[in-house]
């Protein structure tokens, strides 16, 4: 048992509701920031790491990295730009891994 | 094919001790395949659902966003954003899910000063679609948690599958058939040198009595 916070990456506009709840927001504008933020927030220990998807999108190959560490959980929301399927697609795959098929009714392609 | 043994007693029983060992342990890899996999599938349906709660959630909270932006300048929005009265904290439980290691998420606000609600800044200066969003964010929060905890668990579970997946085709496909194989093998040797042996007394037999 131990506490922890929570963190959110996105764009300003995403992740500016979340400070005021407590969560310790992390606005970055490219790629790069977004992966050194990333990286920061796994060293120190959050319990969980919010993404906003227009950003995860450049750097879903970071966030693997940490798929099969049991913590942080990186978790993608849909940021400003409203959903853009990627968390869905990402819970595809882990399906996808697990069972050998696509079991989740498709909804796009 | 797999390789060639010494076709002898004590590899046979060697091979077969191997092969029983073998099929038990298929067997329990299988069961616990299913009991994963049953987890498993309960995660993720669940997920899903909830994540399109969530997501439905967020939108709304980016479009008040967007309309508290439009009403205000964006410098009043970020500067009553700037200092926040509470802080989140999560207790971090670790569980387990048929011996994957997991971990749960309880989540708790805990007031910097002042009275326990959300808002940060007074009603007079900020439109009332901030509060909106804040209000409604403030509700997906602990989905949101609920959330990560869930995905988090069916990520961790994939991986298990497939390395449980992966053992159980091996066994089962592979190793299994290679030791049924040699035992077969052995077992035709055995035989072949048996009779052979049988053969060759009875000959020595017919010469002595002709002899």
């Amino acid at each position: 048992m131990s506490k922890n916070k929570i963190a959110v990456i996105g764009d300003k506009a995403s992740v500016m509701g979340f400070k005021v709840l407590g969560c310790e927001a992390v606005a970055v504008s490219d790629s790069e920031q977004a992966r050194v933020a990333l990286r920061r927030l796994v060293r120190e220990d959050y319990a969980i790491v919010y993404v906003a998807e227009n950003t995860a999108a450049d750097i879903l190959d970071t966030i693997n990295e940490y798929a099969d560490q049991p913590s942080p959980a990186i978790v993608l929301i849909p940021g400003s730009q409203g959903s853009l399927g990627i968390g869905m697609e990402k819970m595809r795959r882990a399906a996808e891994k697990a069972v050998g098929v696509d079991i989740l009714p498709g909804n796009e392609e | 094919m797999q390789t060639r043994v010494n076709p002898n007693r004590m590899e046979l029983l060697r091979l077969r001790a191997r092969l029983s060992t073998a099929e038990r342990g298929h067997k329990l890899l299988k069961d616990k395949h299913d009991e994963l996999m049953q987890r498993f599938l309960e995660l993720v349906w669940e997920s899903r659902d909830l994540r399109e709660k969530v997501e439905a959630q967020l939108e709304s909270v980016s479009t008040s966003m967007v309309l508290a932006t439009a009403t205000a300048s964006p410098a009043v929005i970020e500067s009553a954003l700037l200092f926040p009265k509470q802080r989140l904290d999560v207790q971090v439980r670790h569980d387990s899910i048929v011996g994957v290691p997991i971990v749960r998420f309880d989540h708790s606000w805990e007031s910097v000063g002042g009275e326990a609600d959300h808002y940060p800044y007074g009603p007079a200066h900020t439109p009332a679609d901030l509060d909106a969003a804040i209000k409604t964010l403030s509700e997906a929060l602990s989905d949101l948690v609920r959330l990560a905890e869930l995905e988090k668990a069916a990520e961790l579970l994939a991986v298990e599958l497939e390395r449980t997946r992966r053992r159980v085709n091996a066994l089962e496909y592979v190793l299994i058939p290679q030791l049924q194989e040699s035992i077969r093998y052995i077992t035709m040797k055995l035989d072949e040198a048996e009779r052979s042996n049988i053969v060759r007394l009875m000959k020595v037999k017919q010469m002595n009595e002709q002899a």
